[in-house]
């Protein structure tokens, strides 16, 4: 029975199982995770932390790779940032 | 073989052979442009892209603001790619020694027109914010400006191409002289001039041409919108570049209108690999960090190394080689190429067509004595 | 909060997935101090991601066998470049480190082949492997429909697991023809292990619509996916569906050997028998050698484990079998070798460059890689063209670049960092801070 973690996304707060990433948090959240320079909403692409496209503001750190990110509690995440 | 004849062949599609091209065409001028790289593939590409006033002396300030000034009026011009943007310079002082040249450049500048302003401290922080506390202040140059040199030395052979220049890229020069241009691979020109505009590569062509090769590296970061407003440089930077023999870094960053910061600069003399070394970076970067402290955790995606052209006065060699009447110069602009492309096409195709200039060409003539002196 | 640890290491392997642990755990043998690196939060890799979650398993048991062995793992840390032989400059969650040498094993793997098509930028459309990956994360797919796309075995594998966490895939789609399927089903009775789980997944997939000659013509979606449209022998048909997983096939990460100097050849990394590179002292092992899936992988690890700490007599006892797994690698390319139909999918707004969003109809006016990356820095994103360079071979048969150093994106503090500093006069002279 894993336990729960909740984190913020957008304000919103999100319940993710232990050990769930950022980007997981995002996806329950039915958000994308950030928006290209020509304003395409975009979301995690290879899962693997190469392509860059899952990034969003963790805690205000900017540019995290959120598939490469286990959840802690009480994150703060903000997408199109 | 049947040699093309043109009256101007230029050899190097850079940012001052493109400018040169789009002048000569502009002049309905029959020119051809070789080169065995993209347009701007050299030091162009890798360049900072800044537009910048210099006072090192008086010939540089005069070279350089006629040039700015010209970029000005080319800027409507310039399509979106080029990323023109007049983000200023600010010329930071870490201490009241520096200030002092603050003050003189104020002085200096006032004297000439060059509108700037002195910041003190407090200044200073509210329009950079992420400069390290304690600073001193600084002189505010709102004139300015950055742009992506890759297009904007393709804007300009695209304008020249458009009025009729022709253009050869396949193949390296390799050999100028005597009103004749050699390709590697065979194919000939005959030309009333022959421009070496081959930056880098220029004393391969014209041998006994002193310009030494010095090696920058660059690195540039992820979109960080608003970290950085304007050019920031150090007030080290001028001892940097002044320095013959040290490999040297100092502090000169820039905003991207995408919002990366592009972080430099670093110097090298005999160095011909184009490998990026780790050591002058980690340097460059520390330096960076020491004025910049939130520098250190932005992103950086890429690194690059680039060859300045140097001549021992740090002043370009723009008009005729006295040993060879067909050909000219315009090549040895060390750190301000893309600055002083335009006013560099203006001086030379005035030489070449007898034209008058608005500047004096003397100090850049390449026939000018250069004495031991010069080597500071 | 501490700083991240610089380490010295007799044998040093980088990648955590089967070939990294293979070589990790076969290098402690002869070796005294074995250390392991990978960039995820755990060992495992792509294919063995969450392996600890399943204890019994080959990944849980080769996850113990490294720990058991004494390896000193440390996750999180990716490799930025080389400031000096024998010496890497990595950077991990608590700021960059040092990594001393004797030896080492690149086990970097291997990452999926994108192709772009109309909407392929939407979000929910993803690797196969990638969607994988996010479902191991913790994403819940019961009971989502996901239509499966693209080329190679992966492909299936991801549909088993899919279908066991209980995703409804209403077709998988191959874009290889009927004809290189059935052959590629025929040699499987040569590989008995692979015929096995051949067997093993078919029963898996009982009910999944299979279609080779298919591939994604457009994903389609406001703000997100809503359906995919597939070309299936020709005709045209929409599936409405919640997540598209969609890869073609695997290409290997070769960045950090080429960096280090290790010989490339047809993109993959040349290694002799005993799975050395062209630069003594590095070893590689696994996909970056020439994609060929697990068994091959863990077969290369620990002869380069074996061979990186001396112990040759016994890995040239793994030869035979490596080598025949190497033909399998070799059925592989043939069987998924992209056609040429999939060159013609993007349209000219179709977006070939994600980081930059450069589109297809801005690229196509350039005759070379150099050419448009320097006009509209196609491949200068975070990416470092691992995305968009690949696409871009295969559309316009353009050549790479070669790699500079940071072969990742790195915080400038990292690069900032050395073993020895040593300002220069012209600092000095500078302001004092």
């Amino acid at each position: 029975m894993s336990e729960q973690i909740a984190l913020s996304v957008n304000g919103k707060i999100i319940s993710v199982p232990s050990g769930a990433t950022v980007a997981v948090a995002v996806m329950l959240a039915d958000e994308a995770c950030r928006t290209s320079i020509s304003g395409e909403p975009r979301g995690p692409l290879c899962g693997m932390g190469i392509c860059f496209e899952c990034r969003a503001v963790i805690d205000d750190n900017p540019h995290s790779r959120t598939c490469q990110i286990v959840c802690q509690a009480g994150m703060k995440v903000r997408t199109h940032d | 073989m049947i040699k093309k004849t043109y009256d101007i062949v230029i050899v190097g599609a850079g940012i001052v052979g493109a400018a040169c091209a789009d002048e000569c065409a502009r002049r309905a001028m029959n020119v051809a442009v070789v080169d065995c790289d993209v347009v701007g593939g050299g030091a162009t590409g890798a360049a900072m892209g800044h537009i910048v006033v210099m006072d090192d002396s008086e010939a540089q300030f005069a070279l350089t603001r006629f040039s700015q000034q010209l970029w000005q009026e080319l800027r409507p011009e310039l399509p979106a790619d080029v990323e023109y943007e007049q983000c200023g310079t600010i010329w930071v002082a870490a201490d009241e020694d520096e200030m002092r040249e603050v003050r003189c450049k104020e002085t200096y500048y006032g004297q000439r027109g060059v509108p700037v302003t002195v910041l003190d401290s407090a200044c200073l922080q509210e329009l950079e914010p992420n400069l390290r506390q304690g600073m001193t202040g600084g002189l505010l140059v709102p004139e300015d400006g950055v742009l992506y040199p890759p297009c904007a030395a393709r804007f300009l052979m695209s304008r020249a191409q458009s009025r009729g220049a022709k253009t050869y890229f396949d193949s390296p020069a390799s050999r100028i002289g005597k009103g004749c241009v050699r390709l590697a691979n065979g194919v000939e020109f005959s030309a009333g001039t022959i421009v070496n505009a081959a930056g880098a590569s220029s004393t391969s062509l014209t041998p006994g041409l002193e310009i030494k090769k010095r090696k920058g590296h660059l690195a540039i970061t992820d979109r960080y919108p608003g970290f950085l407003r304007h050019q920031l440089v150090e007030l080290g930077y001028l001892k940097s570049a002044h320095s013959i023999t040290a490999d040297s870094v100092a502090f000169n960053v820039q905003p991207r209108i995408t919002g990366q910061v592009l972080i430099g600069s670093s110097r090298q003399y005999d160095v011909e690999h184009k490998q990026v070394d780790n050591t002058i970076l980690a340097r460059m970067l520390h330096r960076a960090q020491q004025y910049m402290p939130g520098l250190a955790h932005l992103s950086t995606i890429r690194v690059w190394t680039g060859f300045r052209a140097a001549t021992p006065d740090k002043l370009p060699f723009i008009g005729p080689w006295p040993e060879d009447p067909s050909v000219y110069l315009a090549t040895g602009h060390e750190g301000l190429g893309i600055t002083t492309s335009l006013a560099t096409a203006r001086l030379l195709v005035n030489q070449i067509t007898g034209a008058d200039s608005p500047i004096s060409l003397a100090p850049y003539l390449p026939s000018r004595v250069v004495s031991e002196h010069a080597h500071v | 909060m501490t700083k991240e640890p610089s380490e010295r290491f007799d044998v040093l392997v980088i990648g955590g997935g089967p070939a990294g642990m293979a070589a990790a755990a076969c290098a402690t043998e002869n070796r005294r101090r074995v250390g392991i690196i990978d960039d995820n939060p755990d060992l495992g890799g792509q294919i063995w991601r969450g392996a600890s979650a399943n204890p019994g398993s080959p990944a849980a048991n080769w996850v113990a066998r490294v720990r058991d062995a004494g390896v000193r793992v440390r996750c999180g840390l990716r490799v930025l470049h080389q400031p000096e032989p024998g010496v890497l400059l990595a950077e991990g969650p608590r700021g960059p480190c040092l990594l001393t040498y004797e030896d080492l094993v690149l086990a970097t793997g291997g990452r999926e082949r994108f192709l772009p098509f109309s909407g392929w930028t939407l979000p929910n459309v993803m690797g196969a492997g990638g969607l994988q990956a996010l479902v191991k994360s913790g994403l819940p797919i019961s009971d989502k429909r996901i239509v499966i796309a693209g080329s190679g075995p992966l492909l299936f594998a991801v549909a088993a697991y899919l279908r066991r966490q209980g995703a409804d895939i209403p077709i998988l789609c191959e874009q290889a023809s009927w004809n290189s399927i059935a052959r590629f089903g025929a040699s499987l009775f040569t590989q008995p292990g692979k015929l096995a789980q051949a067997v093993s997944l078919k029963r898996e997939l009982l009910g999944v619509p299979f279609a080779a000659n298919s591939w994604p013509v457009a994903a389609e979606g406001h703000g997100k996916l809503s359906s995919v449209v597939i070309s299936r022998s020709g005709k045209l048909e929409r599936f409405e569906c919640d997540y598209l997983a969609c890869g073609f096939h695997l290409l290997p990460n070769t960045e950090l050997p080429a960096l280090l100097g290790c010989q490339i050849q047809h993109s993959c990394v040349w290694v002799d028998d005993l799975q050395q590179t062209s630069v003594p002292h590095i070893f590689c092992a696994g996909e970056p050698t020439g994609v060929g899936g697990l068994e091959l992988s863990l077969m290369e690890g620990q002869i380069a484990g074996l061979a990186a700490s001396g112990t040759l007599s016994r890995a040239k006892k793994l030869f035979n079998k490596r080598d025949k797994l190497r033909k399998f690698a070799r059925v592989l390319e043939r069987t998924f070798a992209l056609r040429p139909e999939l060159r013609r999918l993007p349209f000219p707004e179709t977006m070939i460059c994600r980081c930059e969003d450069v589109n297809y109809r801005s690229l196509a006016e350039h005759t070379s890689w150099r050419a448009a990356k320097l006009y509209t820095r196609c491949g200068m994103g975070p990416c470092q063209g691992r995305i968009c360079g690949p696409v871009t071979e295969f559309l316009f048969r353009w050549r790479p670049d070669s790699v500079r150093p940071p072969v990742f994106p790195a915080f400038c503090e990292s690069l900032a960092a050395l073993p020895n500093p040593a300002p220069t006069r012209s600092e000095l002279t500078g302001a004092q801070l």
